[in-house]
């Protein structure tokens, strides 16, 4: 009965990435997100529900949830409600190959793929689906604009950062994430591949639609893009495949560039978290601090600047390693 | 029945119901969006085939950016809609001979062949050794599909200037 003992550890594997994808990455994110933006302003924040507003958004969930779904009157219902899966469900399934930290069995990774990159890059680009879904199924011309925009947006990123996934795994000779960390022992990727860790970065806030790539969404112009027809606890999925996806992608950045797991005296899950938070730290002080780009300009910069720059930067790492290896 | 089978199951009628709902859907968007469960069905299978290597690639090119790039192109046409447009013409009678006609080829090749019914080693699925097959055994392949894939480019290039 391996199947059925692989098939629990889905199930409960599932369950587990799922409320701390819920609680960890998108309540605490979200608030994390309104005191950093109040910080920056000179504000307060969300103050009153709980000590210090900690439990600010729990309330704001279980608001939500008390909502009605309203589905607009001409609107495409199957592809409007499938949507709302495929967003949150994309994901999710990215956390599958990020390694947590280590324990004394091994490394605390939910699987240890050997193509851990590979599946990373192409779970990450279904998300992009689901908001096609609903800017279409929402019969709503902002919602249209929002997802073509979104269409545009993430074909483009997704080649330079599906070049530094393969710089990476040049240098480490390896797909597996786990891999890759164990190649960090000495120094770290960022120190070797500057250049890398600075076009994923720029890359990855395009990928998720934050500031100052956020056309998708852009509230001065859009309402709120692909989303805006949704009410109720299909908003708050929506929510949390955006904010499961910035985690995701901060927590490739530390597996890849930052050492993973790997700190002195802390335990490995912990520095995993520290770093973790200061790339999301970094991810929402570029939102608060740069205006958003144009749509035209936002493309140029990925065809005429990103790409070439990694490709040239995958060339000469390629030139490097089997320099190396020879 | 093996926990394989079942699997191989599953997913064989996961590709397939999606796939009957892309060809008979009378809404362009739907057919679109049914590709997607059917080329993750297909995906599965060669998980239970050992190819994680093609299974990512075929997540990465198929799922996520083929379908993609054909959801695009509907909504950008007939005011983003893609609902005008007659999804039907007279040849039904044609497609069905011809797929009749391939089926029974299939079935006729898949009948004659002899299957060896034991395990053996498995060919190696790893970037390494495809990388390896498409710079040496491949190369031609390899080659003229790149050869057919820039003038392709080249063609799109040449329709959008003639636009301006």
């Amino acid at each position: 009965m391996a199947w059925g003992w692989e098939l629990l550890r889905a199930f409960v594997g599932t369950i587990i990435i799922f409320s701390a994808v819920a609680f960890i990455a998108v309540m605490f994110g979200v608030l994390l997100e309104r005191k950093i933006s109040a910080w920056m302003q000179s504000r307060l924040g969300p103050k009153h529900v709980g000590p210090q507003g900690l439990l600010q958004t729990l309330a704001d969930t279980v608001k939500l949830l008390q909502k009605e779904n309203i589905v607009p009157a001409r609107a495409d219902r199957t592809i409007f409600a499938s949507a709302v899966v495929i967003v949150p469900l994309a994901a999710l399934l990215d956390y599958v190959v990020i390694p947590f930290g280590t324990t004394r069995s091994g490394p605390l990774i939910f699987r240890d793929l050997n193509i851990g990159v590979l599946y990373f890059a192409a779970t990450s680009s279904l998300v992009v689906i689901g908001i096609l879904m609903a800017g279409w199924g929402s019969n709503n011309k902002y919602a249209l604009i929002g997802g073509l925009r979104s269409a545009a947006q993430m074909v483009t990123y997704e080649i330079p950062i599906g070049l530094c996934l393969v710089t990476v795994a040049l240098m480490a000779g390896s797909l597996s994430t786990v891999t890759i960390v164990n190649g960090q022992q000495h120094l770290w990727y960022v120190v070797a591949q500057p250049v890398a860790f600075l076009i994923f970065l720029i890359a990855a806030i395009a990928e998720v639609n934050r500031v100052p790539f956020d056309l998708v969404e852009a509230e001065s112009e859009l309402v709120a893009g692909y989303f805006s027809e949704y009410s109720g606890m299909r908003f708050a999925l929506f929510q949390l495949g955006e904010y499961g996806e910035m985690f995701a992608m901060a927590a490739m950045a530390v597996t890849l560039f930052l050492g993973g797991w790997r700190g002195p005296v802390l335990p490995p899950v912990l520095w995993f978290v520290i770093k973790l938070y200061a790339l999301i730290f970094v991810f929402m002080w570029v939102r608060w601090t740069y205006p958003r780009f144009r749509i035209d300009q936002m493309l140029n910069f990925s065809w005429k600047v990103l790409i070439p720059v990694s490709v040239l930067n995958l060339v000469v790492t390629a030139f490097f390693v089997v320099a190396v290896h020879r | 029945m093996s926990g394989e089978a079942i699997a191989f199951y599953l997913l064989a009628a996961v590709t397939l119901a999606s796939a009957v709902v892309v060809v008979t859907t009378g809404n362009i968007v739907h057919a679109a969006a049914a590709l997607v469960p059917s080329f993750l069905g297909v995906t599965g299978l060669y998980i239970l085939l050992n190819a994680e290597f093609v299974a990512g690639i075929q997540v990465l090119i198929y799922a996520g950016a083929i379908t993609v790039l054909i959801l695009f192109a509907i909504m950008l046409t007939e005011g983003g809609t893609g609902l005008a447009g007659r999804q039907r013409n007279e040849q039904a009678a044609a497609g069905a001979a011809v797929a009749a006609a391939i089926a029974i080829l299939l079935v006729a090749v898949a009948g004659r062949t002899t299957w060896t019914p034991e395990p053996g080693t498995l060919p190696s699925y790893t970037p390494g050794a495809i990388g390896q097959s498409f710079l040496r055994q491949n190369i031609l392949v390899f080659e003229g599909t790149s050869i057919v894939l820039l003038v392709s480019l080249m063609g799109a290039i040449m329709i959008a200037r003639r636009e301006e």
